[in-house]
């Protein structure tokens, strides 16, 4: 009732106020799609993390405050997510939970960083969960800019490991989307196969809009006229689901090595062709560890069905970890979680995990794997699953940074 | 090189024929009654939607059938009780109001069936492949697509310039009370009209659900497109249609499979530009990155050239 009054005095006029559940103490911002091409991924996410959030304040809250999730939508859009969060932070969000789009990642981490300076006493906080261009915690790292994602470089440093290994691989076509996290991957991929495998020869390197192709057929016979035996991908959501389709609809035979193989829809849109062909790297996969965690368990009671397929176990290691910071800080102020955070080791059913202090980059357990038959628990209902060709522990994930950051006295 | 070409010419013309297939519909609307329906596309994606449903009920084959004519009396209704009150304010009234219906449609099919991806996979009596080109496969669901779309094409035309009816509708655009002097029902021949459009936007979208992926979003994936078929195509005319489908359709596939940029022919016809020069990211973006906007600068062109449209009889 406090914060209403108040409200009400700053808006200047009265408005009907009301009397709901008691209001929240701390409020995050969700900002993601919620419509259009991403909405799928968007949501999904919006529900893991109201389900920690939730887990959360069923357990007491932290420091005595409940915590409360605010959604907007941007539709993948930096300009539209300025808008947002402008509005999110006239709510009261002293916490902002992005990740879909590092377009829109690198534009929240600057508004933010000139928020924050123009407001002291009044920081927020970005904790991004799936923004993985590796911009963000290189050259353009700031304080109050956490990840919880591997970025992509470290991503394709796992990939590269794998397809190293794997002699048979000869020509590698690269397609992405045409925005700064496909050009990171793009890059990254050229880089470490460089290195690692100078042989293999890169047949193509293409980039497509963003979101916006209906019919990947014309992709798929530029990747058959190439030769490519096969494909790196960070595409996601629609592009990836539709770029398979098209793939198996033209009989293509390639091994996809992919960052979103997992995005709903793509096991069921590639069905069997992608046994044993579809790969992809990622913090966690139903088949990494013998048993599903009990949260995972716990999700899936809560939010049935196939779209609503767990996903983001990054999620879980966000939240304990912001639990974890808050409640050794003893204090929910975003600086002092902040600060509580760098640094901070924890370990997971998956393995450790550490929030680098240098540069605010999660190092977490990755695993490389493969669509297979007779796993012990499928994705979609489709009969197949992943399985793991390869683990790499959080250290050994970490790479040099730029980062020089500066942080608040 | 052959093969490229090849595939791409294929990939084209499935490309342009389910362009046409889409956009059959709003032509014959716009032709008939002079609306142009905003609606469409989200007539397009009811009828994924309605098959999607039908199909786990009765099949496929039954599904193709009455998904379209569920479509259609939905069309019908529309016409009946809402659109024809409508005509007699204009072409903006018109337009007004199938925007808003666009919004009705997509808000309602959220309602029903989720913001996420329907799994609308392809049916398993019409996956397999048809044929093989240099190695690749081609599908028989695209085969079918194909037929469906020319099938359109060909009824329309028979239907429109050689049956009775088809006589009695061109004039009810042209003529309307010398029509209605004569004892013909006009109301009911644009209801009709109007329920045709719906029946070919579901029929389009039983096929195009599973090519393309059924979710909210699918009216506004396709909607720009198939405006920019009927306008380039000429407003009202079904061969223009046609042709102008055929067109994007090869245009666009083949522009995807051309790996130069302006920077290229800069250096083919000797001209050095350096990368701190001020164009030089421009110029250095490839012709295939820019194939999504092949359409649009076609549409904008047409415009400014040829306002009529490739085969149209009246200016936009």
């Amino acid at each position: 009732m406090i914060a209403c009054t108040r409200r009400i005095l700053a808006l200047g006029f009265t408005i009907a106020c009301v009397a709901g559940p008691a209001a929240a103490d701390i409020k995050i911002a969700f900002i993601d799609p919620l419509s259009g091409g991403g909405a799928a991924t968007g949501i999904l996410a919006q529900k893991t993390h109201q389900f920690y959030i939730d887990a959360i304040n069923a357990a007491g809250g932290l420091n005595g405050e409940k915590l409360e999730l605010l959604s907007y939508d941007n539709k993948v859009n930096p300009q539209e997510s300025l808008i947002q969060l402008k509005r999110a932070l006239d709510e009261g969000a002293r916490y902002v939970v992005q990740g879909n789009g590092s377009s829109v990642a690198l534009a929240i981490t600057d508004a933010v960083q000139k928020y924050n300076e123009r407001n002291p006493g009044k920081e927020v906080l970005f904790l991004n969960y799936a923004a993985i261009d590796p911009a963000l915690t290189n050259e353009k790292c700031t304080f109050w800019h956490f990840r919880f994602d591997a970025d992509a470089d470290m991503k394709m440093a796992a990939l590269t490991d794998v397809i190293a290994r794997d002699k048979k691989v000869q020509r590698v076509y690269l397609i992405n989307q045409d925005y700064s996290f496909g050009k990171a991957v793009a890059a990254a991929a050229n880089k470490m196969l460089a290195e690692s495998r100078p042989d293999i020869k890169i047949v193509g390197d293409e980039l497509h809009p963003l979101q916006k192709v209906n019919d990947f057929s014309p992709y798929v016979a530029k990747i058959k006229a190439a030769g490519a035996d096969t494909v790196i991908t960070g595409n996601w959501s629609n592009d990836m689901v539709l770029l398979i389709k098209a793939g198996k609809d033209a009989g293509l035979k390639v091994t996809w090595e992919t960052y979103y193989g997992g995005s709903p829809g793509a096991v069921t849109a590639i069905g069997e062709a992608g046994v044993d062909t579809l790969k992809q790297v990622s913090e966690w996969h139903r088949n990494a560890a013998p048993e599903l965690d009990a949260t995972v368990a716990a999700f899936s009671k809560r939010y049935p069905g196939k779209e609503n397929e767990y996903a983001y176990w990054r999620a879980k290691t966000m939240w304990d970890m912001f639990a974890a910071a808050a409640k050794k800080a003893q204090s929910n102020d975003p600086v002092k979680v902040a600060r509580a955070m760098e640094g901070m080791k924890m370990t997971t059913s998956l393995g450790d995990v550490e929030m680098r202090a240098d540069n605010h980059q999660l190092l977490q357990p990755l695993f490389v794997s493969t669509l297979a038959r007779n796993v012990k628990y499928d994705s979609e209902g489709s009969g197949l699953g992943w399985k793991t060709d390869a683990k790499v522990e959080g250290k050994a994930t970490a790479l040099p940074t730029t980062c020089k950051m500066e942080r608040p006295k | 090189m052959l093969e490229l070409v090849t595939i791409s010419l294929l990939n084209g013309i499935v490309y342009g024929l389910l362009l046409f297939m889409l956009s059959s519909g709003l032509t014959l609307i716009f032709s008939m009654m002079g609306v142009l329906n905003f609606a469409h596309a989200s007539v397009f994606m009811l009828g994924a939607y309605l098959s999607f449903q039908l199909g786990r009920w009765v099949g496929f084959w039954p599904a193709l059938v009455l998904a379209p004519l569920l479509c259609g009396v939905a069309g019908a209704a529309i016409e009946r009780y809402g659109l024809s009150r409508v005509h007699a304010r204009g072409h903006v009234a018109e337009i007004l109001f199938t925007f808003g219906l666009a919004y009705l449609i997509e808000e309602l099919v959220t309602m029903v069936w989720g913001r996420n991806a329907v799994a609308n996979a392809v049916p398993a009596v019409i996956d397999f492949p048809l044929f093989h080109v240099f190695g690749s496969t081609f599908p028989a669901y695209k085969g079918l697509m194909m037929l469906i779309s020319l099938a359109m094409f060909a009824f329309l035309n028979l239907a429109l310039k050689k049956t009775r009816i088809g006589l009695v509708i061109q004039a009810a655009l042209t003529h309307p009370r010398m029509l209605s002097a004569l004892g013909h029902d006009v109301p009911g021949v644009f209801v009709l009209v109007f329920a045709a459009g719906c029946a070919l936007a579901g029929l389009a979208g039983v096929i195009g659900g599973f090519m393309l992926l059924t979710q909210p979003t699918l009216a506004h994936a396709i909607g720009p497109i198939v405006f920019v078929v009927v306008v380039v195509g000429g407003l009202g005319s079904l061969a223009g249609a046609l042709i102008a489908s055929m067109l994007i359709g090869i245009l666009q596939t083949f522009v995807v499979a051309v790996d130069y940029s302006l920077l290229d022919l800069f250096r083919a016809l000797g001209l050095a530009v350096s990368r701190g020069s001020p164009l030089y990211e421009l110029l250095a973006i490839k012709l295939a990155t820019a194939a999504p906007v092949v359409p649009y600068l076609l549409l904008v062109l047409m415009l400014i050239v040829r306002p009529r449209g490739l085969l149209g009889t009246r200016d936009v």
